[in-house]
């Protein structure tokens, strides 16, 4: 027999697996791990769509979801939106290819970031049903509406078009999408129901419509006709850049000087900053970027990371605003005091991001159990994996002793208290593509910390004084009610009549009134 | 019925001074000498612990006074309607729960525990200048007695000396109590219920013609009322038996001069020629204890410190060099410790030994 030498035989298994592929195997990567969570990752994936179609030709989003429930483990999913539509050349790629997108290459602030989103759940839909994606859409009054059916051809990582015609649809313009998946509906705090109501919190600008398997509905209307700042895109900032990336972009620059690449493709990078970085990486200005050799490379990246360089500009963040986050709050949220922050830009990893915080306590909330944690990414909610996220590592890190609560050990504080922190950045480092914990950062984790003082303080205010009145007011009431008691005895001791030294004694408390609530108030 | 008057008139007079100031529009107050040691003095004349005059003010419209306030006109209203006006007595328990109902309107009681209501009933006695007995109150019965004394009792005559094992439970009022005929030469009051046991079983009261009598841990007023009586109107010696620690001392200082917080009641408790048989630090190597020794921790030394420390103690040069010798030997030790020599060393050895050679601290 002729020996096959081992690597060659190998060399014949070894084949290139296409994206859709290994999405199909590894599933639980993007989210889609069990049927309760792909529900939601569903309705998620739609919603951010919608959402940040909605941002980006400035309309106020109102937004329909619908879940259908078929039997007991099948669902129908309808998100529909008033957005911009999409043409129609551009259906079957959004939706029926991998990883395609606008976004995967800005550094923009936006709900999803690798393009994985959508596609990811029409896949979804066709693994566990079998069945196509419906899309209607359309772009405008005057163009007539799209509507079709796709499938992902999963080895070629293309679409596959089953149906695609022209429809009545009595809608100007936006997108409706119907996902038939596998899935369970559960309520409670990682269910659907939770992710619309907190990314109506987040989202003060849109309206909800949402109709349950339950046939439920539920309507939260959008609390400000003011939309939120657009977010702008950004060039890179050197200190968050990779060796790898440099040199792709070294490669792919039209700048015919190193000097030229460094302003244009980078952010804060002016005249006299390319200059000192070029000496200090022993380059000259005017050398050709495609024609660095790897050390050279090298050095210039060492010199980029020891420059010092001003911090990327933060116009590119688009905060919810102190203002409106409190108007969300107070809209879904029933409590009686609410605080909320937003930081100043900070920058990590050359990364600029903006931490907002905000508590509601008080009110209808749970006063013995532990404080409820929101947590949100670019007005995304997060709802799984709550331990591994640095929000939660600064939050229990957070002395909320001092603020009036109740907290043992390194654990959320308990009380009727709702603590939201929502990160707004380029680019959230989240710990894994399924984007429900953020990673640990060092200055991601000490700004959310300052923020939370921040409301925190506010909080300690308003339960000092809070209790301190309330308890005021009954400890003087309780005058009231001592003084038939003590009438009574006094009777019982003397010959008095009751009812004289009865009245008698209220003619007293009225004199004494105003000392009681001095010395009251002095005491605490 | 003269005795009831007066007291009931008090509690009447303390209502009358309430309203008074009510109807002139005053905030009413009630004023209580101050019963603690920053109050209490030992008088060198009389040696007993007298109460100072410092005193305190209890205002009704104050907000941390307003509670304990109606608790006091309260309970003055219910020891007058309801026991001294129809000749009742009643526990300090019973007292709790005739006054622990809520004000209507709130979720707050009255009293919420008896440790309350006790301590009302003890201000009350302050402000009147009467003794619990004397406002009708008894405690818990907490004590025996055994012996050659006769005495009527509610109009029942009780031989002590055919009582049993038991003997004669002490009642918690003592004062109305007649002593019909007494033969013993002295009383011995011990503070173990286990130490009277074994002498009663041993029949020593009989062979030593005296009187035993114990109370379970602390001595109750009926106690010391008793043996009060007994030393004041039969003139009999009292010989005090406690563990030999600093806590018997204590005891004993009690029975002799008075308590703290029962300053104001001393003149009708204190017995002030009374003295401590034992156990002694003495004791403890005259009759070879050393073994039977409890090392001494340092809650023991720091109540050392403090009770040597004592206006009543301080020149006592006898108990000072027994607190000195409790701090050399590191130790205390108990009455059953006598044990070791024999169950009835106690009662054949010791006590005759101490009491025949009148080996007694003051």
């Amino acid at each position: 027999m002729k020996e096959v030498p081992v690597a060659e035989r190998l060399a014949k298994e070894q084949k290139s697996i296409s994206i859709s592929e290994f999405f199909l195997k590894n599933r639980h990567l993007l989210g889609f791990d069990n049927p309760t969570r792909a529900l939601m990752m569903v309705v998620k994936e739609g919603v951010d769509n919608s959402l940040d179609a909605c941002t980006e030709i400035k309309i106020l989003p109102e937004i329909k979801v619908e879940i259908h429930q078929i039997n007991e483990n099948r669902f129908v999913i309808m998100v529909e939106d008033n957005g911009p539509g999409i043409v129609k050349q551009q259906i079957p790629n959004i939706f029926g290819k991998l990883l395609y997108g606008s976004k995967f290459h800005k550094l923009k602030q936006a709900r999803g970031q690798q393009g994985i989103g959508i596609s990811a759940a029409v896949l979804y839909s066709q693994l566990t049903t079998g069945k196509s994606t419906k899309i209607y859409s359309r772009i405008s009054s005057k163009k007539p509406a799209h509507y079709f059916e796709l499938q992902i051809d999963t080895k070629k990582n293309e679409p596959n078009i089953l149906k695609d015609i022209e429809i009545e649809w009595n809608k100007e313009h936006g997108t409706k999408i119907e996902i038939e998946i596998e899935g369970r509906y559960l309520k409670g705090k990682q269910s659907v129901d939770e992710y619309i109501k907190e990314t109506a919190i987040v989202n003060p600008h849109a309206t909800f419509i949402y109709i349950t398997p339950e046939k439920e509905r539920y309507e939260y209307i959008r609390a400000t006709e003011q939309l939120p700042h657009e977010a702008k895109e950004i060039k890179p900032h050197p200190y968050g850049i990779e060796l790898g990336q440099l040199m792709k972009m070294l490669q792919d620059t039209r700048a015919n000087t190193l000097q030229g690449f460094l302003q244009s493709e980078f952010s804060r990078i002016g005249d006299l900053t390319a200059k000192e970085i070029c000496n200090k990486a022993k380059l000259k200005p005017d050398d050709k970027p495609k024609k660095l050799d790897h050390k050279q490379i090298e050095l210039l990246f060492n010199s980029l990371q020891e420059v010092k360089i001003m911090a990327p500009p933060s116009d590119c963040l688009s905060p919810i605003t102190s203002e409106l986050l409190e108007k969300g709050l107070r809209k879904e949220i029933n409590a009686d005091f609410y605080v909320t922050t937003t930081r100043s830009p900070s920058v990590y990893r050359g990364m600029p991001f903006i931490i907002e915080t905000a508590i509601a306590f008080g009110g209808e909330l749970e006063k013995e159990s532990q404080a409820r944690l929101m947590r949100f990414a670019n007005r995304v909610p997060l709802l799984y994996q709550q331990g591994a996220c640095a929000i939660t590592e600064a939050v229990s890190e957070t002395s909320w002793k001092s603020y009036g609560l109740n907290q043992s050990g390194s654990n959320l504080p308990t009380g009727p208290i709702i603590i939201f922190v929502h990160m707004a950045s380029v680019w959230v480092p989240f710990t894994n593509e399924a984007k429900e914990a953020i990673a640990h950062y060092d200055e991601i984790i000490k700004d959310i910390k300052l923020a939370l003082q921040e409301c925190g303080r506010k909080l300690n205010i308003y339960i000092n004084k809070n209790i301190r009145s309330k308890e005021q007011r009954e400890k003087i009431n309780l005058f009231e009610k001592y003084i038939p008691e003590l009438a009574l005895s006094l009777s019982n001791l003397t010959n008095a009549k009751k009812n004289d030294v009865e009245d008698n004694l209220k003619k007293v408390l009225k004199k004494e009134l105003p000392t009681l609530e001095a010395e009251n108030g002095a005491k605490e | 019925m003269v005795q009831k008057n007066k007291s009931s008139e008090k509690l009447k007079e303390l209502g009358e001074k309430v309203i008074k100031e009510i109807d002139k529009g005053k905030n009413p107050s009630i004023t209580i000498p101050i019963r603690a040691l920053s109050n209490v003095l030992f008088n060198e004349r009389t040696r007993t612990l007298e109460l100072g005059n410092k005193t305190s003010s209890r205002y009704f419209f104050n907000v941390a006074h307003a509670k304990k306030f109606l608790q006091t006109i309260e309970i003055a209203s219910i020891l007058k309607k309801e026991l001294l006006d129809t000749g009742k007595h009643e526990h300090l328990r019973g007292v709790f729960y005739i006054a622990k109902r809520t004000v209507p309107g709130t979720n707050i009681n009255i009293v919420d525990e008896q440790v309350e209501s006790d301590k009302i009933i003890e201000d009350l006695e302050v402000i009147t200048g009467l003794s619990r007995e004397e406002l009708h109150v008894s405690a818990n019965k907490m004590g025996s007695l055994v012996g050659s004394i006769t005495m009527i009792d509610s109009g029942d005559t009780i031989d002590c000396s055919k009582l049993g094992r038991g003997g004669y439970s002490i009642p918690s009022i003592t004062d109305e109590l007649e002593f019909k005929k007494v033969n013993a030469k002295y009383v011995l009051y011990m503070e173990k219920a286990a130490i009277f046991e074994r002498l009663n079983e041993d029949k020593f009261w009989q062979k030593n013609n005296c009187i035993l009598v114990t109370s379970q841990g602390q001595t109750t007023r009926g106690i010391r009322r008793l043996l009060q009586r007994l030393s004041e109107e039969e003139k009999l010696p009292i010989y005090v038996l406690c563990d030999g620690d600093i806590y018997g001392a204590y005891i004993y200082s009690v029975v002799k001069y008075g308590s703290i917080a029962l300053a104001h009641a001393s003149e009708r408790l204190t017995i002030p020629n009374c003295k401590y048989i034992g156990i002694t630090m003495d004791d403890v190597i005259n009759y070879d204890l050393k073994k039977q020794l409890i090392k001494l921790d340092e809650k023991d030394l720091a109540r050392i410190k403090q009770v040597s420390q004592y206006d009543w103690f301080k020149n006592n040069k006898n108990w000072q060099r027994q607190f000195k010798m409790m701090k050399d030997l590191k130790g205390k030790v108990e009455i059953q410790s006598l044990a070791t020599r024999g169950i009835s060393f106690i009662s054949e050895v010791y006590l005759p030994e101490k009491i025949k050679n009148k080996d007694l601290l003051e």
